[in-house]
C-alpha cells in the first residue's frame, strides 16, 4: 500500500498535450468505415424498394411511378441495412452524421429524365 | 436500539448512471435493509419481437443497452442460428470473439472510471475513460459505430478486419498495457482507494452461490464459473484461465475486473493469431422454429438469451436474462450492515446496468 501512487501520471499529464481535441476549431476526422448518414446516387437507382423493406425503423419511402426516393434522416438509425441490401449499390454511408436542425425534415431525391 | 429511519436513494443520484431506487432502512448510519424498486426505463423491447422481422430484431437486441450492445447482438444471433441449425463460418466466430472481448475491455474501463468517480478520485476516473476512448475509436474503425455496432447478422458478421488492422490493434493494446498497468496500480495499491474498498461489502462464497450471483461478482467470491468456458464462438480454441479471488470484498471485485482486462487483451492476441481465412457470412434461408437457450458471458456476467420461433418471420418470444438482474439479490445482501457512506461504492461494485435489466 503506497501513498502518492498517481504522482507520475499527474506530472506526465501536466507537461503533455491535452488528450481531448478542441472540437469546433479542430474537426474530428472520422475513420473510413464510420456509419454516419445514408446517401443515394439517385441516377443509378432502379426504385426496386428493397431498401425500404429492409429498413428496420421504416424511414425510407420509394415511389416507382414518381421516381422518388425519400428518407427521414432523423428517424434513421444508421444501421446500413439498406446499403447492404441495395442490388445496384447506389446507396452508401456518408461519414458525416446528420446535423442537428430545429425542425425534422424529409430528404427527397427525384430522378430526372 | 436507536430509532430506524428510511432514506430514499435514487432513482436520481450523482453516483448512478441509470435509474434504480432503493429505500435504505437505517439505524444510525448503518444500513439494516435495502428495498429496491426498478422499472424506470422499461421499453418493452421483448414484446417488440412480435412485430419485427427476426432479422431486423438484431438491431433492437443491440439497443437493449449501450455498453453490452455487441454481446447482446451476438447472443441473439447465436440463439437464432442454433434454432435454424446454421453453422457460422469460423472467421465470423473469431471476429465476434475479438469484438466481444473489446467490449469487455471498454465496459470494465468504464466501470473502473465510475468506481473512481464514486469514491471521489476524479483524476483516476478521467484516466480510465481516456483509455476507454481508444477502444471506442478502434470500434469505430472496424464496425463503423462507437456504441451501436450493427455488425452482427443472422449467419455471420457484416464487416471484416484485415490482417493490418489486427496487427495495428495488437500494437495499440501493447502500448495500452503500460498505461493500464500504471492506472491499475493506483486502484490496487493506493492507500486512499484501498481504505474505501478493502473489507467493504463482503459476499461469502456460500452466499454468492445461494443468491445466484453471476460474473465478476461471483468470481470475486471464489466461485470458478465463466460462461466463456462453454466454448461458444471461438472460445473453445482459445486458452484462458478463469480469474477468481477468494476474498469477496469490493477490492476483490476490482481486482478480478482489472485482471479480466489484461486477460481480454491476451485473448484478442491469441484470436488474432489463430483467425482462419473463411467467408464472413452465410445466406440464411427459411425461418426459425423451435426454441433455444444461449448463454453468453457479458462483461457483467452470464446473460441468457431465449428465443422461440414458430416457423414464420415473427418470433413467438424472446427473453433476455441479464447479469445485473441476477446480481441484484447479492447487492441487497452486501448492503446489509454497511455504512451509509459506502452505499454508492457497493451499488457500483456489482456494475449495475439498469437498461439491460429492464429492457
Amino acid at each position: 500500500m503506497t501513498i502518492m501512487n498517481f504522482t507520475k501520471t499527474i506530472l506526465k499529464n501536466l507537461f503533455s498535450k491535452p488528450a481531448t481535441t478542441k472540437y469546433p476549431f479542430v474537426k474530428k476526422e472520422y475513420p473510413e468505415g464510420t456509419r454516419g448518414k445514408v446517401e443515394i446516387d439517385i441516377d443509378s437507382c432502379i426504385f426496386c424498394g428493397i431498401c425500404s423493406r429492409k429498413c428496420p425503423p421504416n424511414v425510407i419511402e420509394v415511389n416507382r411511378e414518381k421516381k422518388e426516393w425519400k428518407i427521414d434522416p432523423f428517424g434513421c438509425i444508421s444501421c446500413s441495412a439498406c446499403v447492404y441490401a441495395c442490388p445496384k449499390k447506389c446507396l452508401f454511408m456518408n461519414q458525416e452524421y446528420t446535423a442537428p436542425a430545429p425542425q425534422k425534415t424529409t430528404n427527397t431525391f427525384t430522378k430526372g429524365e | 436500539m436507536s430509532a430506524r429511519s428510511i432514506v430514499p436513494f435514487g432513482p436520481q443520484h450523482p453516483v448512478l448512471p441509470e435509474p434504480i431506487h432503493l429505500d435504505l432502512v437505517l439505524e444510525d448510519e448503518t444500513v439494516i435493509e435495502a428495498i429496491p424498486s426498478i422499472g424506470f426505463v422499461h421499453r418493452g423491447l421483448e414484446k417488440l419481437v412480435e412485430k419485427k422481422d427476426f432479422q431486423d430484431y438484431v438491431y433492437v437486441a443491440e439497443r437493449i443497452c449501450g455498453i453490452c450492445s455487441f454481446i447482446h447482438g451476438m447472443g441473439y444471433c447465436s440463439a437464432i442460428e442454433s434454432t435454424m441449425g446454421i453453422e457460422v463460418p469460423r472467421r465470423a466466430e473469431y471476429l465476434r470473439t475479438i469484438w466481444g472481448e473489446m467490449s469487455r475491455i471498454h465496459s470494465h474501463l468504464l466501470w473502473l472510471g465510475l468506481l473512481a468517480d464514486a469514491f471521489g478520485f476524479e483524476s483516476l476516473f478521467m484516466q480510465s475513460w481516456k483509455l476507454r476512448e481508444k477502444i471506442l475509436d478502434m470500434f469505430e474503425m472496424t464496425t463503423g459505430g462507437r456504441v451501436i455496432f450493427s455488425v452482427n447478422q443472422i449467419g455471420g458478421v457484416k464487416r471484416d478486419m484485415d490482417s493490418d488492422t489486427l496487427k495495428l490493434f495488437i500494437k495499440i493494446f501493447d502500448d495500452m498495457k503500460k498505461e493500464l498497468t500504471a492506472l491499475t496500480k493506483a486502484f490496487l495499491n493506493d492507500y486512499s482507494v484501498n481504505t474505501r474498498l478493502k473489507g467493504v461489502g463482503i459476499l461469502t462464497k456460500e452466499k454468492a452461490h445461494e443468491l445466484g450471483a453471476v460474473g465478476p461478482m461471483m468470481r470475486s467470491s471464489g466461485i470458478e464459473i465463466d460462461t466463456r468456458k462453454l466454448g461458444y464462438s471461438a472460445y473453445n480454441e482459445l486458452d484462458f484461465q478463469v480469474i477468481t479471488s477468494p476474498v469477496g470484498d469490493s477490492y476483490a471485485r476490482t481486482e478480478v475486473r482489472i485482471n479480466e482486462i489484461f486477460q481480454s487483451i491476451e485473448i484478442i492476441r491469441q484470436a488474432a493469431q489463430k483467425i482462419p481465412d473463411t467467408e464472413l457470412s452465410l445466406v440464411v434461408k427459411g425461418f426459425p422454429s423451435g426454441e433455444y437457450f444461449m448463454r453468453a458471458e457479458q462483461p457483467r456476467g452470464e446473460a441468457i438469451y431465449y428465443v422461440k420461433g414458430n416457423g414464420t418471420k415473427f418470433l413467438d418470444r424472446v427473453r433476455v436474462r441479464t447479469p445485473t438482474f441476477a446480481n441484484l439479490p447479492s447487492m441487497l445482501e452486501v448492503l446489509k450492515g454497511c455504512q451509509l457512506a459506502d452505499v454508492p461504492t457497493l451499488i457500483l461494485t456489482i456494475d449495475p446496468c439498469i437498461s439491460c435489466t429492464e429492457r
